[in-house]
């Protein structure tokens, strides 16, 4: 059965490692959701998050060819409701009528505008990813300018980490 | 002591423990080609007359005695040359280190002349590579290529060294040759568990692949379907591990496997699959392939359970340690019903081969030159093939009297490997080499002939000549209407001319008494030489699984 998961992966932090990782994804014909990568408690790794669906084969799969790669040094699934969290820039338009309506929005979704002009308003949202989704949905009548979304972050709840699975 | 980069390299390759090296100077290589000469007396240079046959050279010297095969070539073209032969190493996981110079750091990034990324280009087809931008790091990093190679499952390894690092200088300290990484040992319950299928077995089929073959457990293997009274087949890169003349010896199953090999393992109720990765040739069709079977898999390589087939259990680690550990928890068992169903099964199969003999019509049919070759050649024959009929013929007709004696690309199939590969094998073994290749394959990379005459390589090719692409012809005629659409060669390619051209002897072969006279001339010859073997051009490779097919599809007649 085919469902979302997301995968930690500790690298090497040296050049390279990231065309190496995402090189086996599109040799292997895995399809990933998003990737996000950047520095963790310990300076000679990076962490990379992968969100990606599949059955557990796929998944097995997956997990099995990082840890062949010689840069990967912890592979593990997150599971079980993670800590979760993306975050979002999202610039709309900004006008008289609309302009109440997404203040409500912003105020709500415990978001912030971070840049402010008088044709457009650039806001900053954070949160699981259903979350943005939403927030992303009502923006749409009002007319979403640009927008990019970091992908997900995510941890595992509790004292246990990586190294400690 | 303090050495140049180039002489960091070659003093670190003798320290590794490697006699001979593969390759072609250039540009960004000659302070290396200068160290080389510099210790010509420890270390064997071979030049081939292409980059190419310095790889296939470098894998066949390790196919033949699975020590890590070396090649070396210059930046850019020298590199991009290596790439097909450092693509079959990694399909076959055969240990090698290719090295390559490059521009220097200053110029790297700037399309300098000859400037490749070839640690991109060869991101795919290496198990790691390395560039190196750091003269202190040159020594451990050429260290840790070897031990990459060599650990687990075997694969290569690319070292790319920029000139300003061969040309700078550094301290050398000698160290000992690197140990593989020893791997895991499979938990005692995976065990017991393997033990608990085997017993409940019926009808066991024991599955060899390359890794039993590279891990020289024949013996251990036999010893094993004797007590527990199973049957033993193998995938192409299985062949030669287990004696041929074994009773419980099936041959290679798959495409072109076989009948009584592929029939046993689909009517199999066990599979024990030991360092082999069921390859879409060797299943055929994964969604009917052994239906009613359990399937244990033994493997180094976490990656390769549930892959390509699903299995009931897969042990991950020290194959040889799992295997030893199975065997002895084992209890000895019979299967007469089992060995009955094979024994009819081979009987069967022997009717097909001889209804098919029978059939041809041919002065010379590629069974009678392997029947011949079988009874002319020396003891410790090494046999490399290109791809193609010729290779599955050698895969089904062929004594191999003992392993590493096939050298042959398997997973990625290239044609053109085998003439590199059989000057690779012969400098690692001195043992007798013979090239089995086709018209085809050997138009590839025919100009290694001028390295076998300089370096005295006394190869004897068997060249089965048949004016076609037979393999693609093969299919042509079964499932494209017999539209031969560029296979047919039309070439006026005198191969004798052409051998004596490159300063070897030559003659052609057409009948069973030409080509056993041939033959035995050149075997006694200890020279390069090449037998034009004249065979026809609609002989097929058969039994066939259909693409597609599963093994209930085979095909044993036209």
């Amino acid at each position: 059965m085919e469902k979302r998961f997301i995968i930690a992966v500790y690298v090497e932090n040296k050049s390279g490692v990231l065309t190496r990782v995402t090189g086996m994804f599109t040799r292997r014909g895995f399809n990933i959701d998003t990737l996000t990568v950047g520095a963790t408690e310990r300076e000679e790794f990076s962490r990379i998050t992968i969100c990606m669906r599949g059955d557990k084969y796929v998944q097995e799969q997956m997990i099995n060819q990082l840890k062949k790669l010689l840069v990967v040094k912890k592979v593990e699934v997150i599971e079980e409701e993670p800590i979760q969290r993306e975050l979002m820039l999202i610039k709309v338009v900004n006008d008289a009528k609309n302009r109440s309506d997404i203040m409500t929005a912003v105020d709500v979704f415990r978001a912030s505008v971070i840049d402010y002009s008088p044709e457009g308003m650039c806001i900053e949202v954070t949160g699981s990813p259903s979350k943005i989704d939403a927030f992303v949905k009502l923006m749409q009548p009002f007319g979403i300018l640009e927008m990019c979304r970091t992908g997900i972050v995510a941890l595992d709840r509790g004292v246990t980490t990586l190294f400690s699975k | 002591m303090i050495l140049t980069g180039a002489q960091i390299l070659v003093r670190t390759l003798i320290e590794q423990g490697v006699t001979d090296i593969f390759g072609y100077p250039g540009g960004q290589v000659i302070n290396i080609y200068d160290a080389l000469y510099e210790y010509r007396a420890e270390i064997n240079h071979v030049l081939t007359a292409h980059e190419q046959g310095a790889a296939h050279a470098a894998d066949g010297y390790s196919r033949a005695t699975g020590k890590v095969g070396v090649c070396l070539a210059t930046s850019g073209p020298g590199a991009t040359n290596l790439v097909t032969g450092i693509a079959t190493a990694m399909l076959d996981s055969i240990p090698m280190v290719a090295i390559t110079g490059n521009v220097p750091c200053s110029l790297i990034g700037k399309d300098s002349f000859q400037e490749i990324d070839i640690t991109g280009v060869t991101l795919p087809i290496t198990k790691h590579n390395y560039f190196v931008s750091d003269i202190a790091q040159l020594a451990d990093t050429l260290r840790e290529a070897f031990a990459v190679a060599k650990s687990g499952r075997p694969g290569p390894v690319l070292v790319d060294i920029p000139k300003d690092v061969q040309v700078g200088k550094y301290e050398y300290e000698p160290k000992g040759v690197v140990e593989k990484t020893p791997l895991p040992t499979v938990e005692e319950t995976l065990i017991e568990q393997a033990v608990d299928l085997i017993s409940q077995a019926k009808r066991p089929y024991i599955y060899v692949g390359g890794g039993a073959a590279g891990l020289g457990m024949g013996r251990a293997i036999v010893e094993f379907a004797n007590k527990i009274d199973a049957v033993i087949g193998c995938s192409f890169m299985g062949l030669s591990a287990v004696p041929q003349e074994n009773e419980r010896f099936l041959g290679m199953q798959g495409m072109h496997g076989h009948y009584a090999s592929s029939m046993a393992q689909n009517e199999a109720d066990l599979i024990l699959g030991i360092g082999v990765r069921f390859s879409d040739r060797a299943t055929g069709n994964v969604a009917k392939f052994a239906k009613q079977s359990k399937i244990i898999q033994l493997d180094p390589d976490c990656a390769e359970i549930n892959k390509n087939v699903r299995v009931d259990l897969g042990l991950v680690g020290d194959v040889c340690d799992s295997f030893s550990r199975i065997a002895k928890k084992c209890e000895a068992k019979s299967n007469p019903a089992w060995l009955a169903r094979v024994n009819r099964l081979k009987e069967e199969e022997a009717s097909f081969e001889a209804e098919i003999a029978a059939a041809n019509q041919a002065p010379l049919s590629p069974k009678q030159v392997f029947e011949i070759i079988n009874a002319e050649k020396k003891a410790g024959t090494v046999i490399a093939t290109d791809v193609g009929q010729h290779q599955m013929w050698t895969a089904q007709y062929a004594y191999f009297d003992r392993p590493r004696r096939i050298v042959s690309s398997g997973g990625l199939g290239t044609m053109g490997f085998g003439l590199g590969a059989a000057i690779g094998a012969y400098t690692a073994t001195k043992d007798p080499v013979i090239l089995i290749t086709g018209d085809g394959s050997f138009g590839m990379n025919l100009n290694e002939l001028a390295t076998a005459v300089t370096y005295k390589i006394p190869v004897v090719i068997v060249l089965m000549n048949n004016g076609v692409l037979g393999m693609v012809r093969q299919w042509q005629t079964l499932f494209f209407g017999k539209r031969y659409s560029s296979t047919v060669l039309e070439r006026k390619t005198d191969f004798v001319a052409l051998a004596k051209a490159f300063g070897l002897d030559g003659c052609v072969a057409e009948t069973p008494v030409e080509f056993r006279k041939a033959f035995q001339g050149a075997v006694a010859g200890n020279k390069p030489f090449v037998i034009d073997v004249r065979i026809d051009k609609d002989e097929m490779v058969l039994p066939m699984l259909p693409p597609g097919g599963a093994i209930s599809d085979i095909i044993t007649k036209i």
